[in-house]
């Protein structure tokens, strides 16, 4: 049951502290159900932390909220251009939310370029705080502005709070006597200050995690961020600001109780595969090359060595899963981690691991393709690949998440299924999940079930390719047992014994067991449930990944003005759980909206037959809610009353 | 099994026919590591062959211990993470000039340069068999092949020169019909850190006897260096050759011993643990350095891993994911 929720306390660390709504007393705050702010900026304009710090500080006020980082792909692009213009976009609300937002409320623009950039995104009557300070002529032609864009009269449909933030930052750390660069860097911590002025964020998370990351080594560094931050702080209180302009509450969120954080998708995929690895009581090797957006699963494995999980940064994408093949050889849990470009690499080995039924998870970041295509955009466009993408009839079950928290139930599974079914198993994400952070309430850890494994070790009518009857997985026998010496490998194996084979009845008969093998994957399947909705009705989408959020704001939406629509997310794609063709074909329309040209829907026109329409933005940016309400209501038409 | 019967040659041959064209190299060598084995190990079900794609990657399918016949160059790979799960394992990598030189070039070069523990068995037989004939990165210029009808215009590698090159902690070599090829591997598997050991193959049906001024038992020996540590350098029918370093050009030179009164003095002396004397010896003009070229431990890739694990356990602590979830900043909604 759900209940009107209050944070109570906060733990960090060792400390306890209450959280006081600050200046409540002295300023009236406007109360708002939901804000969606945008900070945009050079790329060495320090966004993402400023973005990162606001939502810290935002989820501890106990707002439900969800952000999205959107940067670039160069790490730093010639200062001030728009192709530098790096952006963090949070929406936090006193009720459940699911998506970074549509358009920006408040759009924070620290140069020309990033106004450019964004301005169109900010909603009319918006609220745009700029840096007057970077708008020099300079920063104006750099950004392709031959006017002044401040000047410009497009400004007028917005609520502009121009502040000279280089300036006031310059003045605020003077004292600790930086050097011209390092004394500049401060303004996203400044502005970080105002923006906690005017929405009632408390400051000190922020400065605890200034004193960790620099008080040792530059002492100076963190006092003068810290300083910055004060002194935004502090102009928001001060500075008679124009009386449109007012701080901000959003009241906490309504949510279920218990112990929360906020969560990344790869980092709950991280925690989630270190969950397995004591649930399963196996070693668990993570072979990984770095690739954006999956090279932040390899930092946060790498921390996790006391977890008993092996990382190896290999030389290559191959090498990464040979690896890992390698690792589950022995008797570990192999794991291998990547994007697009990445399992277009590992292709011929996931083909190894189905051959030989080795244990394998391949986690696929997905991002913008083909080929190097947007290395930091999002795009479910591996769909494909995932699920065909090899030689040879080659099946394996395919995952996908659809939450940032769900990562780490999905990690679970994925393990799980590997080990049950000696299976490669690919685990769909993208670059969205990966890098956008949510509340997440942390599970109880003993309501996890374990799944132990023993690696086989009877000698008597030993054969590698001996199957469990019932889940038709091979005997998982591992190198250092006496008795069992044995030999796989990518050839064809006889059925019974394990030898090499070329016989045509032998490889018809392989190949359908491997089918079968996967297909029975669904034991471990829960019931297809609808995640909104009846189970009839005029339309059905179905969705899967990252685009949950935006489908269930939109059913939501058209379901709220009396239309039958239901939805779907599927997370587990192949095999197509059971019941899916005659749920679907209970309504009269199918939509399958999907970030690439149109994956899900042929899969499941063609596996089930039915009339499913797809909806698709190839754009490398998330939907809008919005987008798909529209298209909704377009496809329905008017209802049947108002025709 | 009991453990207190030593193991024999018959204890490491599998069931499986062996199915190498009549008169390939790859006899002998599996002969030779068949003969060895007993001598090196302790128990069978410890030992694990990994191989690519190739003749000589079916290697695996003829030993009866532990194997992984995988796909075309990734064996390093896989054998590396196969040595990181499980430490106690002694993994023997086989694999050929096609295989560790040309498809998988770079995982050789990183499992050689990373110094892991394995034994890498490097066939050259300088062509490419499995698939009829073409010529590899050893093949000389020149060779004419289906694929290089009016010959070959690619330089080779030399093997010895990629792993050294690639910062190997040991690099040998012999020949598939040699008697001291069992002594090479001892040494081999002694050796703790990734061995790079090349072996000189024949292929009768399409390189025959690109080897056989080295490997012919009457005129071989005239062409054989075998190097001993400490030892000068001295070769020949009669022993009357022998290696000289010249300080004008920086090169080794074969000089014939009483000529212009050279001496066994004015000889280098091999040092298995110099990379400079390695490199120098490893591509004479006119005489092929057999037997351990270099060899210089240095600790071994998963004994830092494994150290790291435990240190991690040490400061870290016991794992909890309890703990792990509750980390950093967490509130309560009540």
């Amino acid at each position: 049951m759900r209940r009107r929720s209050a944070v109570k306390s906060v733990d960090r660390g060792e400390k306890r502290l209450l959280i006081d709504m600050p200046n409540t007393a002295t300023q009236i705050r406007e109360e708002l159900d939901s804000v969606v702010i945008r900070f945009a900026g050079d790329s060495g304009d320090g966004m993402q932390i400023t973005g990162t710090q606001f939502s810290s500080a935002t989820a501890l006020m106990g707002n439900d909220l969800s952000t999205f980082p959107d940067f670039p792909a160069e790490i730093r692009a010639p200062a001030g251009t728009t192709y530098g213009v790096s952006g963090f976009q949070i929406h936090f609300a006193s009720h459940d939310i699911k998506t970074p937002g549509d358009a920006p409320d408040v759009l924070v623009a620290m140069n020309p370029a990033a106004l450019k950039v964004n301005l169109g995104a900010l909603k009319e009557g918006g609220l745009l705080i700029v840096n007057t300070g970077a708008f020099t002529k300079a920063n104006n032609a750099k950004a392709g502005c031959k006017e002044d864009p401040l000047a410009d009269p497009a400004l007028e449909k917005y609520r502009v709070l121009p502040i000279d933030i280089t300036k006031l930052t310059l003045d605020a750390v003077k004292p600790f006597k930086l050097g011209a660069k390092d004394a500049a860097r401060c303004k996203n911590m400044w502005t970080l200050g105002l923006m906690f002025w005017l929405y009632g964020r408390d400051r000190q998370p922020s400065i605890d995690f200034l004193n960790e990351k620099f008080g040792k080594k530059r002492p100076e560094i963190a006092a003068a961020n810290i300083a910055a931050i004060n002194a935004g702080h502090i102009y928001g209180e001060t500075a008679e600001l124009p009386t449109e302009i007012r701080p901000v509450v959003v009241a906490r969120a309504e949510l279920p109780r218990g112990t929360y954080r906020t969560i990344d998708g790869n980092q709950a995929l991280a925690w989630g595969f270190a969950a397995a690895a004591q649930l399963s009581g196996l070693p668990f090797f993570y072979g990984s090359y770095p690739i954006t957006p999956a090279s932040t699963l390899l930092h946060h494995l790498a921390r996790l060595k006391n977890f008993g999980i092996t990382t190896f940064q290999a030389e290559d994408e191959i090498a990464a899963v040979a690896s890992a093949i390698g690792a589950s050889f022995g008797g570990a849990l192999g794991i291998t981690g990547t994007s697009g470009p990445g399992v277009a690499l590992k292709t011929e080995a996931i083909g190894l691991a189905i051959m030989t039924e080795l244990p394998l998870v391949v986690v696929d970041v997905q991002r913008g393709g083909p080929s190097t295509g947007l290395p930091t955009k999002t795009e479910q466009s591996d769909l494909f690949q995932a699920v065909w993408g090899r030689n040879g009839d080659a099946p394996l079950p395919v995952l996908a998440p659809a939450t940032p928290g769900e990562c780490f139930e999905f990690a679970i599974l994925a393990s799980k299924i590997a080990v049950k079914y000696m299976t490669p198993v690919m685990l769909l994400t993208d670059g969205f999940i990966a890098n956008s952070a949510e509340p997440w309430k942390i599970p109880d850890v003993s309501s996890l079930e374990p799944f132990p494994v023993t690696h086989h070790t009877e000698t008597e009518g030993f054969s590698p390719f001996k199957r469990d009857p019932r889940t038709l997985a091979r005997v998982w026998a591992k190198p250092g047992t006496p008795g069992l010496e044995h030999r796989i490998g990518g050839i064809e194996k006889d059925y019974e014994t394990g030898h090499i084979s070329y016989d045509p009845a032998n490889h018809h008969r392989m190949t359908l067991t491997r089918a079968e093998k996967v297909q029975n994957v669904r034991a471990l399947y829960p019931k297809l449930t609808l995640d909104q909705g009846e189970s009839e009705g005029e339309m059905l989408v179905i969705g899967w990944g990252s685009t949950h959020g935006a489908i269930s704001q939109a059913v939501d939406r058209v379901r709220k003005s009396g239309r039958r629509v239901s939805h779907l997310h599927l997370r587990h794609i192949w095999p197509l759980p059971e019941g899916l063709k005659e749920l679907a074909e209970r309504f009269d329309q199918i939509m399958v909206p999907e970030l690439n040209h149109g994956q899900l829907v042929r899969l499941l026109r063609a596996e089930l037959l039915i009339n499913a329409k797809g909806f698709n933005k190839i754009a490398g940016q998330p939907f809008k809610i919005s987008e798909i309400v529209d298209e909704i209501e377009a496809r329905l038409g008017k209802k049947e009353e108002e025709r | 099994m009991s453990a207190n019967i030593p193991l024999s040659r018959t204890d490491f041959a599998s069931d499986q026919e062996v199915r190498w064209c009549p008169g390939c190299g790859d006899y002998a060598i599996l002969a030779a590591v068949q003969r060895v084995l007993p001598e090196l190990v302790e128990k069978k079900e410890n030992t694990v062959f990994i191989s690519g794609i190739g003749c000589s990657s079916r290697f695996p399918y003829y030993m009866n211990t532990y194997g992984f016949h995988t796909i075309h160059g990734r064996a390093p790979a896989i054998a590396t993470g196969l040595k990181l799960a499980n430490p106690e394992l002694d993994v023997w990598v086989v694999t050929g000039d096609g295989d560790g030189l040309s498809i998988g070039g770079n995982h050789l070069l990183h499992a050689l340069r990373r110094n892991i523990d394995l034994q890498i068995l490097l066939f050259n037989n300088q062509i490419y068999g499995l698939t009829k004939g073409q010529y590899s990165p050893t093949s000389k210029v020149g060779k004419v092949t289906p694929s290089t009808p009016f010959g070959s215009v690619d330089a080779p590698v030399i093997p010895a020169h990629v792993a050294l090159g690639a910062a190997a902690r040991f690099v040998a070599r012999g020949y598939d019909v040699s008697k001291e090829l069992p002594e090479v591997l001892k040494r081999a598997h002694q050796h703790r850190g990734a061995s790079f050991v090349e072996i000189l193959q024949n292929c009768p049906v399409f390189n025959d006897e690109a080897f056989v001024q080295i490997t012919d038992r009457k005129q071989g020996p005239a062409y054989q260096l075998w190097l001993k540590h400490g030892e000068p350098m001295i070769f020949g029918a009669n022993n009357e050759m022998g290696v000289r370093l010249n300080p004008k050009t920086l090169q080794a030179e074969i000089v014939k011993l009483g000529e212009d009164g050279i001496t066994e003095d004015d000889l280098l002396v091999h040092d298995e643990t110099n990379p400079t004397i390695a490199w120098l010896i490893s591509a004479l003009p006119g005489v092929c350095a057999l037997g351990v070229i270099y060899c210089d431990p240095a600790p071994s890739y998963d004994s830092a891993v494994q150290a790291q694990h435990a240190q991690a356990v040490e400061r870290l602590g016991e794992p909890s994911i309890e703990a792990l979830l509750h980390s950093g900043d967490t509130w309560k909604v009540e």
